[in-house]
């Protein structure tokens, strides 16, 4: 399977002038959504889709093109427009596609035959049995929203002129359900998903307890006083979090001075059980990849080690013009894109307590259930976070009233710094950061 | 033309062989450049061009969709066959289709299209941006500008012999500066992006938009902590369109209306807002992002009025949902490309213009904040919930505007917030160029509105 795409990317790569770089990423997918809604099919797209992206470096100056396609003549076409666009780039001494570094890529297997076997009508079957289990789960669930079955087959080949040949390839499937909660008086929702790369490794039941769980709870919630208080994160609160911190250690950002820990290297950031990772080798890590954007094999880079700031995430160019070397960390969006920089698996070395013990321990605060406005109320710059919330006050150590359309508020650095209890519930999320229960002081709860 | 005439009506016929009721034939060229100036360098000119056609046949009450990017008619024949597969009918039968070309006035003339201009032309405003940022300040540490422009071709053919086609030309430019002062780094951001061609930067000045750049971020060096807690809130001009767009816009698509999914279900006729409010979503209108002819249904763009003297009148519909509910689209079906079923989506939405003076309108406001800029939000349709970023505001004490705010998130309640709004003033602007997010698609979307105040709002700041 893996022969004719990179045959197809060694192809082109081949098609290089003396004295330029060429890099072909080549990758081709296919999906399936089912939507069922009510008893019944609502919609069930599927689809393939397969496309190039193609840098071309010339004296230093780079050039990219893209198109959706894997006909021979339009990745001709496309090696053309990316040499032209090379021409208006500044030069740029640092700028060289990937070589070989003698690390050896994870043996990783995510490929799993027998999602690609399940019939459609397994797939409806599993989407329609989490709507029914969702409304039979509770007397309260008034509405399913949406129950959903996807899945995703993916490959893809990074292949240059300077030696580099890479391909790997990956399954996904997930089930997903958005719950409605009360009546026309008090409506709450809560969703609840399962993850895996195949059928077997869904858990319907869950996903629907999940969505059931966090509409419910919420029902009566009421606006809070403002108030400043500890915040415990459930994990795929903890997980976005962490995303969002894994942002500000990528080294492109640190070297445009656009990092607000640019000059910390070394210095403490978190408090001594805080050990923050990013390991795509993780074959449990949702995200987990052998090879990077670029072609390189992905490896564990230790971020934070007891609070102390270890380092940052570096691709090709950032890591020449760092005066290091690329930690595997090469990301990029699909084949429209050249590509970054970014974490892909980012984790939390565990602690050692469970949520209820993190609850007891924190006796009087909130309990974060969902977020909304990340990328209007963080600015991973400034460190100024601010997002709106919904979750549960928590008083004496137990889960007291339900509370909704607030805000919470603080910085990265200061969050960092608050950190007070790490559970011990490590989970994958379909995320590139894993989730824990997370405890943090000190954090402005803006209502009433 | 995309695909010949003949070949979609094959298409659809086939489409329709195993018993659909409905066969949609959704084809598109998309090609576009984009240009990226970072710390001082031009890092890379990008272009990139896609193709395909998406099918779609309706049986019942299911949806079934293929895609591909043959565009042959084996191709597209294939692609049909999954699509009605997946829809699975019953009797099948023959159908043919005859076709009749809606027409529909493009919203606007495209002067000078992107593709004929030289791509040193368009790397040369990055520089010139760079330049002019530069110059607003020591302070200023790091730019970043970012050029694009787009065409897409669109073609849509339906069993319902509808055929339509669009050509919609974009082209948008945007800066960002990060400055650095005692108590760490700011940001400041402006873009302007519009449904036209490189005639853009006749209207707008890539230094001018630079400069405000700058200076956003260097009045943010001494921005002390927002408040925390509910505040009267004014918003300038053109700043907070993505409120109404969050606060009801959403609430206001047909899809949730009828999935129960939204507050504002049930309350066409009913006084939803303040009576000073009128809310208006225009894909007509000239040049504005959110701008098209046709939507990606085939139907005409159009002016339709959501609210009216805080009224609702109407929401937005789909051919999907119109269908159901016997009536026509408004002309609200779009999709982020071939690859996606069409769905409700806004295109240009704006409260019109009021009688106050907005300068009155901070005179009249004792204490709370002033948003000259929004960043993005986002909204729960369910429960009504919605936040929405500042990125540049400043305190209001005693009538007049004092000091800079930091970064923070507001929080409110659709019909509450709407309810809310006090004064709406005289003035009106469209804001920046929007790219809405909804099921995992993104279209790009227009906001508008003049300075108006909310009586309360929670701001989400850390002030103690």
């Amino acid at each position: 399977m893996s022969d004719d795409l990179l045959a197809l990317a060694t192809r082109v790569a081949g098609w290089g002038r003396d004295g330029e770089q060429v890099e072909a990423f080549v990758a081709r997918g296919r999906d399936t959504e089912i939507r069922v809604y009510e008893g019944g099919v609502e919609s069930l797209s599927s689809a393939e889709s397969a496309g190039v992206g193609i840098r071309v470096l010339t004296g230093h100056r780079q050039g990219f093109a893209y198109a959706g396609s894997l006909d021979l003549d339009v990745l001709g076409e496309t090696l053309e427009e990316a040499r032209d666009n090379a021409g208006f780039a500044t030069e740029d001494e640092y700028l060289g596609l990937a070589e070989r570094d003698g690390v050896e890529p994870a043996a990783l297997d995510l490929w799993r035959p027998e999602l690609i076997e399940l019939p459609t009508e397994e797939k409806v079957a599993r989407a329609l049995e989490l709507e029914r289990a969702v409304r039979a789960g509770d007397r309260r669930i008034r509405q399913v929203e949406s129950a959903e079955w996807g899945d995703a087959t993916s490959e893809s080949a990074v292949v240059t002129n300077t030696g580099i040949q890479a391909y790997s390839r990956r399954t996904a499937c997930y089930v997903s359900a958005y719950a409605i909660a009360g009546d026309t008086d008090d409506t709450q929702t809560g969703a609840g998903y399962s993850v895996g790369r195949r059928p077997a490794d869904l858990d319907v039941q869950q996903a629907a307890d999940d969505a059931i769980l966090r509409a419910t709870r919420l029902l009566g919630a009421v606006k809070p006083k403002s108030a400043h208080l500890t915040v415990v994160f459930e994990p795929r609160i903890t997980a976005t979090l962490l995303a969002v911190l894994a942002g500000t250690l990528d080294g492109e950002s640190v070297l445009k001075g656009r990092s607000l820990f640019a000059e910390r290297v070394g210095e403490d950031v978190s408090v001594p059980s805080f050990t923050l990772v990013d390991d795509p080798t993780d074959p449990d890590a949702y995200t987990a990849t052998n090879y990077d954007a670029e072609g390189l094999a992905t490896r564990r880079n230790v971020l934070v080690n007891r609070g102390v700031l270890q380092g940052f995430l570096y691709n090709t160019y950032s890591g020449r013009r760092a005066g290091t070397a690329s930690t595997g960390s090469a990301v990029r969006a699909g084949y429209k894109g050249a590509p970054g920089t970014g974490a892909r698996a980012v984790s939390l070395v565990p602690g050692d307590r469970s949520p209820e013990e993190i609850l007891k321990f924190v006796a009087d605060g909130l309990l974060v259930q969902s977020v909304s406005g990340i990328h209007s109320g963080v600015n991973p710059v400034s460190g100024d976070f601010s997002v709106g919330a919904e979750g549960v006050l928590i008083k004496d150590g137990a889960l007291a009233g339900p509370v909704r359309e607030f805000t919470i508020a603080s910085t990265i650095q200061r969050m960092l710094a608050g950190v007070v209890a790490i559970g011990n519930d490590l989970e994958c999320l379909p995320s590139s950061a894993s989730g824990l229960t997370l405890a943090i002081s000190d954090v402005s709860m803006s209502g009433q | 033309m995309l695909i010949e005439e003949a070949v979609i009506e094959e298409v659809l016929g086939t489409a329709l062989t195993s018993g659909g009721e409905f066969a949609e034939v959704f084809a598109e060229d998309r090609r576009g450049t984009g240009a990226r100036l970072d710390d001082g360098r031009v890092e890379d000119l990008a272009s990139g061009r896609e193709r395909g056609a998406g099918i779609r046949v309706v049986f019942g009450e299911t949806t079934g969709f293929a895609h591909t990017s043959d565009l042959s008619e084996s191709g597209l024949k294939a692609a049909a066959r999954a699509a009605a597969a997946a829809a699975r009918g019953g009797g099948g039968g023959v159908r043919t289709v005859a076709l009749q070309r809606v027409g529909a006035p493009a919203p606007n003339d495209v002067s000078v299209l992107p593709e004929t201009v030289a791509k040193a032309d368009k790397v040369a405003l990055l520089r010139r941006a760079d330049d002019a940022a530069r110059r607003a300040g020591g302070a200023i540490k790091q730019v970043s500008a970012v050029y694009g422009d787009s065409r897409r071709r669109i073609l849509v053919a339906n069993s319902e012999g509808v055929l339509a086609g669009d050509d919609q030309v974009k082209t948008r430019f945007a800066v960002q500066c990060v400055v650095t002062g005692d108590a760490g780094m700011q940001t400041g951001r402006e873009s302007v992006g519009a449904t036209v061609g490189f005639e853009l930067f006749e209207q707008f000045s890539v230094d001018e938009l630079a400069t405000a750049a700058g200076q956003r971020a260097l009045t943010k060096l001494s921005a002390r902590p927002a408040p925390s807690g509910v505040v009267p809130v004014v918003i300038k001009q053109g700043g907070g369109g993505v409120l109404f767009h969050e606060a009801c816009g959403h609430g206001l698509e047909a899809d949730h209306i009828a999935k129960d999914v939204s507050v504002f279900k049930g309350k066409v006729g009913q006084l939803v807002a303040s009576p000073l409010v009128t809310l208006v979503d225009d894909g007509t209108m000239g040049g504005e992002w959110g701008a098209l002819a046709v939507d990606d249904e085939g139907h005409p763009a159009g002016r339709n009025v959501l609210i009216e003297n805080g009224v609702l009148t109407d929401y937005m519909w789909d051919w999907l949902r119109a269908r159901k509910e016997g009536r026509s689209s408004s002309g609200n079906g779009r999709r982020e490309s071939y690859q996606h079923l069409p769905m409700v989506r806004m295109t240009n939405t704006y409260v019109l213009a009021g009688t106050e003076d907005p300068e009155e309108i901070v005179r009249q406001t004792p204490y709370g904040v002033y948003v000259a800029q929004l960043g993005g939000g986002q909204v729960n349709t369910t429960t009504g919930d919605f936040v929405f970023g500042m990125t540049e505001a400043y305190l209001i004490e005693d009538g007049r505007i004092t000091e800079p705010l930091r970064d923070a998130n507001l929080i409110g309640n659709g019909p509450e917030v709407l309810r809310n709004i006090d004064v709406v003033g005289n003035d009106f602007a469209m804001g920046s160029p929007g790219t809405c997010g909804k099921d995992g698609q993104g279209v790009p979307v227009g906001d508008g509105q003049p300075t108006l105040r909310v009586a309360g709002l929670t701001v989400g700041g850390t002030a103690r």
